[in-house]
This record gives C-alpha cells, structure tokens and sequence, in this order.
C-alpha cells in the first residue's frame, strides 16, 4: 500500500518536472521566439514566405501522388494517351505558377534585404548603446567603449533600446548570433561588420558563435541579460573600476586558447583596443594614451 | 629522409582510427587474396582496371562510389551518436580533435568521392549508349581520369591510418585553414587529394563536352538527344568552367601553406574573403554538377515507366541550361551574414530565387508525364515519387534561405544541414539509386531484385526524413552545425530521432548489398535476354545486355526525338526488324595501364608532398611523367574486331530481338 503510494507520488513529481521544464524549455526557442524588433520581422518574413510556397507545393504534392496512383498501369479506368507530350496551355501555367511565385518573393526579398540590413541603424527615440564585439579563441569579448568596461562571455543590454555592434576577430572567422534577438553576422580578422539589434523583453538569451572555429567552438556560447534601462545604468556604473583592467598585458592572456569560458568582467579598458585588434597592432598599444582611431569601412579589409 | 613522417603519424593510442584502420586493411587484404587465390587478378586487370570501354569505367566509377558511401555513412553515424551523447555534463565519445575531422572527412568524402564518381560513372556508362556511338572522345583519357578520382580517395583513406584529417570543415575555409591555425598534414591531404581527382575531373569535363558536342549516330541532332545527355552536357560545361576556380583556390591555400604566402591569412596583407568567393564559385555550380544529371536520370525514368514520351521536351532542355547558366551567378547567397549590404544580397537572393523557376517547370513536366501514362511501379519510380515529394519541400527550404533576411537567422544552423542534405540525398541520391536500378541490367545482364529494392526505398524514404525533419526544428531553436558538444539539453529528443534515422539509411545501404549478392546468386531467373528489360525508349535499349564493347554493330540512324522507341514501334506495326545493314569491322582503341600507373605514382607524389618527402615527391612527378612519354610513343592505337565476330553478334542479337518484337506485336 505505502509502496504503491510511494510509486504514485514520484511518478506524479517526475511529470510535474517534465511539465515544468517543457514550460521552461519553452521560454527559449530560438528564432520562433524573438524579443525584439529585428527577429519579430524576420520571423515574420519566414512564416509569410513559407505560407506562400506551401501554397503551390502542397497541390503538387497531392497531384505528384494522385496522377502516379490514377494512372498506375492496372487503372482500366485512366485513359492512356501514349504520344501526348505538350500542350502549350499546360506549359504557360507550369512556367507562370514558380514565375509568379518568385516574383512576389522577390518583392519580399528586395524590400526586407534593405530594410533588415544589418548595418542599418534601428529607428528609436533613445541614442543606441555602442558595443565592440572581438571573437576570440574561444569566447567572447564586449567592449562597452562609452561605458569604458568590458565583459567575456556575458553581453548585458539595456531593453528597449538600439545596440549598435561593431564586430571582429582577433583570430579565425566567427559568427555572432543571439537566436531570439535576430540577425547573426560574420566577424572576420582585420575587418569590421556592423550589426544593429534590439531587445523589447527583458530577460536571458542565449547566444553562440554560429561559424566554425576549431577544437574549442561548441564552448563560445554567451548568455544575453536584457535589463530594464535603469538597471543597466546600475550595472554599468557597478562595473566601472571593477575588477581587471583590460591592457595590453590582460587582453594578451585573455586571447590565449581557451573555451567554456565563465563570464568575466572588466572595470577598465585601454581605449582603442578594437581598433587595434582590429589593425593588428595590440602590442603597439600605451595606456592610457589612447591609439589614433583607424577608420574602418564595413567588410572591408583594414591596412594591408 | 621522410620529412614529416615519423612512427607518431600511426594512431596507435587512439582506439576508433587504429581498429577501423586494422579491420579495413584486413578487409581488402582478404579481398585481394580472395581474387587472387580464384583467379580473378587477370581478369580485372584486362577486362576493368585497364579498360577503356567507357561502360567498364563507368561501373568502377559506382563501385568506388558505392564503397565510399559506406565509408561517408560511418562518418555521419559516429556524428549523431557523438550529437546525441554529449550532451550538457557528457562530452561524448569523440573528443573535437577527432570529431571535426570526421564532419570534414563525411563532406569532403561524400561530395567528392560518393557524388561525384556516382554521377560521373552513370554519364560514362549511359551517355555514350544515348547517343549511339561506340566510345566518348578520349577513352584513354577516360581512364586516367577515373584512376586521377581514385587516387585521391585512397589518399583521405589514407589520412585515417596515417596522419590525421582535416578539421577545418569540408571546404577548409581559412584563416582556419592556414598554418598558423592547423599546422598539421591533415589540411595537406585534403588540399592534395582534390587537386589530384579535380585535375581528373576536369578531364572528364573535356571528354563529355567534346563527345556530345562532336560524336552523335546519324540524325541525332541536338534536340533529338536524350535528356539525360543534355544535363550530361550541362553538367559537364558546368565542371569546364567551375573545377579550374577550385584548382586555383586550392592552389593558392597550397602556396599559403607551403610556401608562405599570404593570399588569405590574416597578416602579411592576406584576405580570407577572397577565399569565400572563389570557393563559392565553384561550389554552387558544384550542386548543378551533381543535379542536373539526376534530373536527366528522372527524366528517362519517368518517361519510360510512364510508357510515354518525357512531357514539354523542349522546356526541359530549356530549364536544364537555364539553371546551367543560373547557377554561376548565386554564389554570395553562402555568405549574406558578411554584411555585404542591402542592394547585393537582394540581387544575389533574387537570382537564387530565380532558379526555382526552372526547377518548378521541370517538377510538372514530370508530373505531366506520368498524366494519361500508364505507370509501372518498379523500384525507379519508387525513387521518382520519392524524389519529387522530398525534393519540393527541400526547394521550399531553399528558397527561403535565399530570402537574406531569413538567410541571417537560420545560416549555418542545422536548418541549413537539413535543406542541403534534403536537395542532395532527396535530389542527387535517390536518382542515383533510382539509375542504378535502371540501368543495372543493361550493364550486366540481370535485373535487381524489385522487392528488396522497394526494401531499400523505404529504409532511405523513412530513414532520411526521420534524420533530417529534426534539425529542421532544432535549426530554429537556434541550434548552429558542427556542435562537438550540445549545448541544450531539450535537443536531446530530436537528436536521438535524427539518429535513428541515419540507422535506418544504413540498413538501406547494408541492403543494398544484400540485394546485390541475391541478385547475383538468383541472376538464371532474372535474364535479360532482350536487351530491353523496360520497354526503353532511348538507344542504351537497342543494343544487348551486356552490351559489346563497341556498344552497335552499326551506328544507329536517327529518326525523331525517341530513337529506339520510333524504331521499336515501327518494328512492332511492320513485324519486321530494319533491313540486315551491311556489317563493317570496327576499330576500337586498345586496353592501357597508362592511367593506373600515372595515376599510382601522382598519388606517391601528392603522398610525398603531404609529408614533405621532397626527393619522393621529385620521382612520383618524373614516374607520372616518364609514363605519359612512353604512352605519347606508342605504336599501337586501336585493334580490329573482324568483321566475322561482329556479323555473328548482331544476327544473334537480331534473332533476340525478332523473337521479343514478335511477342510483342502478338501482344498488341
């Protein structure tokens, strides 16, 4: 009796667990759960496309069955037509329905490329946060240049405000990618893209590098915190004179291979640190004097 | 004295490579004493592995196709038990070390060496039958391309038991590819392996375009071939045009590696985008390499099973060099995520787009040849239906990443893997198994066996559907590929689905050699005495099966789009074959062992190269060269088959084919 009690009870809490933490596990579901404006259009976008499409490849899913199966050779009923081979009315509709369907597509697409552009600045009424991205061997560096700290492994953004990226490597390619936020873009030694990206919902996100980049890729995951604005100005100011202070000498330990990395933070960085990485000049790098900016085209290589 | 090979190459601290390595040496050590010990060793040397018949070339091509797929098969499954055990706490069994060698090994070996030969070996062995004519341009060349392809397969082979693999994914895109990221041999024998089978490939490229474009039977002009000839053609111009980017982007890598150059490193003025482009450039026309002769290959199925004529041949022909010339003009749609900006990711999206034009036309032209047909449903067809019901949805999932916006999130994520390996395996593999079926009684004489080829239908149907559907979902949850670890654990279910279904398309694979050996075993009751086992419509149908080595006694004349067919019809209505033509003895060039000797010691010298055995690399070049100067010299370019054997082969084949057609015209 006791022991079928027993059973009864653990079996209930091993579904309740289940439950929770499918509940839970539904919190984060990548792009089909965005939280800001980039991923909701996107998301958009891929619902809308595939609607269309399906549109046109269910009937011919259906027809392809149907036709093979009324036309099988044991059908006395179908009529055997051997010698047909066109028809001039069949073949404008076959070339007009995927014609037609590209068109709208390419409408779709024309308009979303320029609007989705990464690089484009996001419409607000609120200045973006400006964020350095350099992928390492393997993890993540986020210099915070207004806010003079940086972190490894944690990205932390104020929600409903624009973050601005600036993004490179200091090794091989990588891809920085936070699911639920949307677009990922390339960063690539010695050249810089440009990604602009909104979180609307405060909370926690992962993000990855979505590129392969040697032995110690699967550990470049980072986790997203999306605070309140007010609670990200805490934070930033909590941060200031923290901890290390990313020099020459620290970001020279900092870039040796490593993976898994716990997130780190720094209370101080040299300034001009992106641009030197990304000019390759890092040792050349005095503090506190700051190095001459470089200018830097999107995509386009630096010196060399 | 042998650079950088030293005793540490061999693995034999690591259990998985040292006990793959001991069985498959055994193996083929058993294989070749087996041979031997029957007797078979002559044979195979005269009748295969020096041939020039291109229907012997085209049957080593599959074979080697065949066993690679086994060995690309073992790589996928080692991936998915890896994606399904190491997950949160558990690393797996596969350290990453290992593990991105194998992700490496399974494209490059699948593409290149299972792709590739399948498609390569089906246009050698049908096309010149299609047309009517006794052998492709260059038999000889023929036969160094195969030996070239062969000798880079043994190479990656090779890599497992001595050395190690690449591990920079199976295009080694740098920096990551670049010394200063992977300094040891294993980004050297994938660079050395695909220069030597690309400069093979190539050659077939040549061989292909020149035969169709100069050496058709009479009256077979250009719109009167046969589809799966015209993709062979398409195909073909594709590989003229893209393989050389490929040598040159290689080549460049090489310079890097070898020499210290700085085409794409990250100092020295280096620029890894270049890399990008170029190897994209060849690597979408590489996709229509591979699908466009399954396309043809549908094509001849579905008119022949449908006992009708293909619907809206021209269109076909039209769609085929439509996405022939497409295809190059795509390429920037593998990397939209570099920020190239708005106006030239929405051009390139478009023109990707674009492709789905043709390829739609071509998805109703089959259907419309099934329309009013009475179809058969022989294992082909199987194949066919699959094909047309796995490819649209892999068309849908193409599109939208052509679409940036959508490019941007689910780029590179399992999304992705799924939507290449729906196009390749629902699109390049069930052709090719649908081909094999097809045609393997024309090569050898006996059909396969139908009902476990419907086994192996369903195992490949079920099997990558249940592998692939998964990382469709797990593709949107943000999942990315080449993961050695996985991050999530509420993955785990999906993994282990996707697993499953990569077990089922084993036991597809396994029996196909079970289906193979029955066949063979029960070949008295599955003759086929009349050359025609399908009621075939193009010319491979006319001739015997096997078919001789000079293919037709007299080169067929053509009258109208379905050659065979008309002939066949006319034979039937009148009860009489065509009148006895006046036989001729015929000149066919002689067996030669130039393309496995030039091709052993091109694959010593890429062997030296690898391991920077500079003296060993000098040699392999001079044996390779010394043989093409020998071969340049020789005396003897072709023998006679008297016309005696010829006439009494083609009254014996007449005989047959009275006989069928009588049955046949008793029947109607």
């Amino acid at each position: 009796m006791n022991a079928s009690v027993a059973h009864v009870w653990s079996l209930r809490r091993t579904i309740a667990v289940a439950a929770a933490s499918l509940a839970l596990s539904g919190c984060n579901r990548g792009i089909l759960d965005p939280v800001g404006p980039i991923a909701a259009q996107e998301k958009q976008i891929l619902i809308n496309s595939t609607a269309i499409m399906l549109a046109i490849i269910i009937p011919t899913m259906i027809a392809t069955v149907a036709f093979a199966w009324w036309f099988r050779r044991g059908n006395t009923k179908a009529t055997y037509r051997p010698d047909w081979e066109y028809s001039g009315a069949i073949e404008m509709v076959v070339w007009a329905i995927p014609a037609l369907t590209i068109m709208l597509l390419g409408g779709i697409t024309w308009i979303s490329s320029h609007d989705l552009d990464p690089g484009r600045p996001l419409k607000s009424d609120k200045p973006p946060l400006n964020v350095e991205v350099v992928s390492l061997d393997w993890k993540w560096l986020f210099i915070y240049p207004d806010q003079g700290i940086a972190t490894v492994n944690q990205l932390v953004v104020p929600a409903g405000t624009p973050v601005s990226f600036k993004l490179t490597s200091a090794t091989v390619w990588n891809s920085f990618f936070v699911p639920q936020m949307g677009t990922m873009i390339y960063t690539m030694p010695r050249m810089t893209t440009q990604l602009n990206l909104q979180a609307d919902k405060t909370g926690e996100f992962q993000g990855l590098s979505s590129h392969f980049s040697g032995d110690g890729f699967p550990g470049m995951q980072f986790k997203v915190q999306s605070l309140p604005a007010d609670q990200f100005a805490m934070w930033a100011q909590g941060a200031h004179g923290q901890g290390g202070a990313l020099d020459t000498a620290s970001y020279a330990e900092l870039s040796k291979p490593s993976s898994y990395v716990k997130p780190i933070t720094y209370g101080a960085v040299a300034p001009g640190l992106f641009d030197a990485i990304v000019n390759d000049k890092v040792p050349q790098l005095h503090l506190p004097q700051a190095a001459p900016p470089a200018k830097n085209n999107s995509a386009v290589p630096a010196g060399g | 004295m042998f650079g950088r090979l030293t005793w540490d190459a061999i693995p034999f601290h690591e259990p998985i490579p040292l006990i793959t390595s001991l069985v498959v040496l055994l193996a083929a050590g058993a294989i070749g004493i087996w041979v031997w010990r029957k007797g078979y060793a002559p044979y195979l040397w005269h009748e295969y592995i020096t041939s020039t018949d291109h229907k012997k070339i085209g049957i080593m091509y599959i074979v080697m196709a065949l066993v690679m797929l086994v060995r690309g098969w073992a790589d996928a499954i080692m991936m998915r038990a890896q994606q399904s055990l190491a997950i949160g706490a558990s690393q797996g069994y596969l350290p990453p070390e290992h593990y991105n060698q194998i992700f490496s090994a399974h494209g490059t070996i699948m593409i290149f060496f299972v792709a590739m030969p399948f498609v390569i070996g089906f246009m050698n062995f049908v096309v010149p039958l299609q047309l009517g004519v006794r052998d492709v341009a260059f038999p000889t060349l023929n036969n160094v391309s195969f030996w070239l392809n062969a000798s880079g397969a043994l190479l990656i082979n090779l890599s497992l038991f001595i050395g190690e693999f690449s591990r920079a994914g199976w295009l080694g895109f740098p920096p990551l590819s670049e010394k200063a990221f992977s300094p040891g041999v294993g980004v050297d024998y994938y660079l050395v392996a695909l220069q030597i089978s690309g400069v093979g490939t190539v050659l077939t490229g040549v061989n292909f375009v020149t035969t169709i474009l100069k050496i058709r039977a009479p009256g077979m002009s250009y719109l009167r071939m046969p589809v799966f000839c015209w993709t062979a053609l398409a195909s073909n111009l594709l590989v003229i045009a893209a393989f050389p980017v490929l040598t040159v982007v290689l080549a460049e890598l090489m310079l890097d590696r070898y020499l210290g150059f700085h085409f794409f490193t990250n100092d020295g003025g280096g620029n890894s985008m270049l890399y990008m482009n170029l190897i994209w450039v060849w690597g979408h026309p590489e996709v229509y390499i591979l699908v466009l002769p399954a396309f043809g290959i549908y094509s001849e199925v579905a008119a022949t099973f449908s006992g009708k004529p293909l619907f809206g041949y021209r269109s076909m022909v039209f769609a085929t060099l439509a996405i022939c010339l497409i295809s190059f003009m795509v390429w920037l749609h593998h990397f939209f995520t570099m920020g190239a900006g708005g106006d030239i990711n929405a051009v390139f999206g478009i023109a990707s787009m674009i492709i789905g034009i043709p390829t739609g036309v071509k998805i109703y032209n089959w259907l419309f040849t099934m329309y009013g047909g009475r179809v058969r449903f022989n294992v082909p067809v199987y194949w066919l239906i699959g094909f047309m019901l796995t490819f649209v949805i892999g068309g849908l999932t193409g599109v939208l990443l052509a679409i940036p916006p959508v490019d941007f999130v689910v780029h590179n994520s399992l999304f992705l893997v799924a939507h290449f390996h729906q196009v390749i395996i629902g699109g390049v593999v069930f052709a090719l198994m649908a081909g094999y079926t097809y045609w393997f009684p024309k090569a050898f004489g006996f059909t396969l066996d139908e009902r476990i080829g419907k086994w192996i239908f369903w195992c490949w149907f079920i099997g990558f559907h249940l592998a692939f559907m998964p990382l469709y979902v797990l593709g949107f949850w943000g999942a990315t590929r080449r993961m050695q670890h996985i991050p999530d654990a509420t993955w785990a279910p999906w993994l282990n689905v996707a697993f499953v279904g990569a077990a089922i398309i084993g036991v597809g694979i396994a029996l196909t050699v079970v289906q193979l050996l029955y066949s063979i075993k029960t070949r008295d009751q599955r003759m086929d005495v009349t050359g025609d086992p399908w009621d075939g419509r193009t010319l491979e149908w006319l001739t015997l099966s096997p078919p001789p080595h000079y293919n037709f006694a007299v080169l067929p004349d053509v009258h109208g789009e379905e050659a065979y067919w008309t002939r066949k019809q006319t034979a039937i209505k009148q009860d009489q074959l065509i009148d006895e033509p006046d036989y001729q003895p015929i000149e066919m060039p002689v067996n030669t062992p130039t393309g496995v000797i030039v091709a052993f010691f091109a694959a010593l010298c890429g062997f030296a190269i690898i391991w920077y055995i500079w003296w060993l690399a000098i040699l392999g070049l001079i044996g390779a060269f010394a043989i093409f100067v020998w071969y340049a010299w020789r005396d003897e370019h072709e023998h006679i088959i008297p016309v005696e054997e010829v006439r009494h082969n083609a009254r014996e084949r007449r005989r047959i084919r009275m006989e069928h057609l009588h049955n046949l015209s008793q029947s109607v």
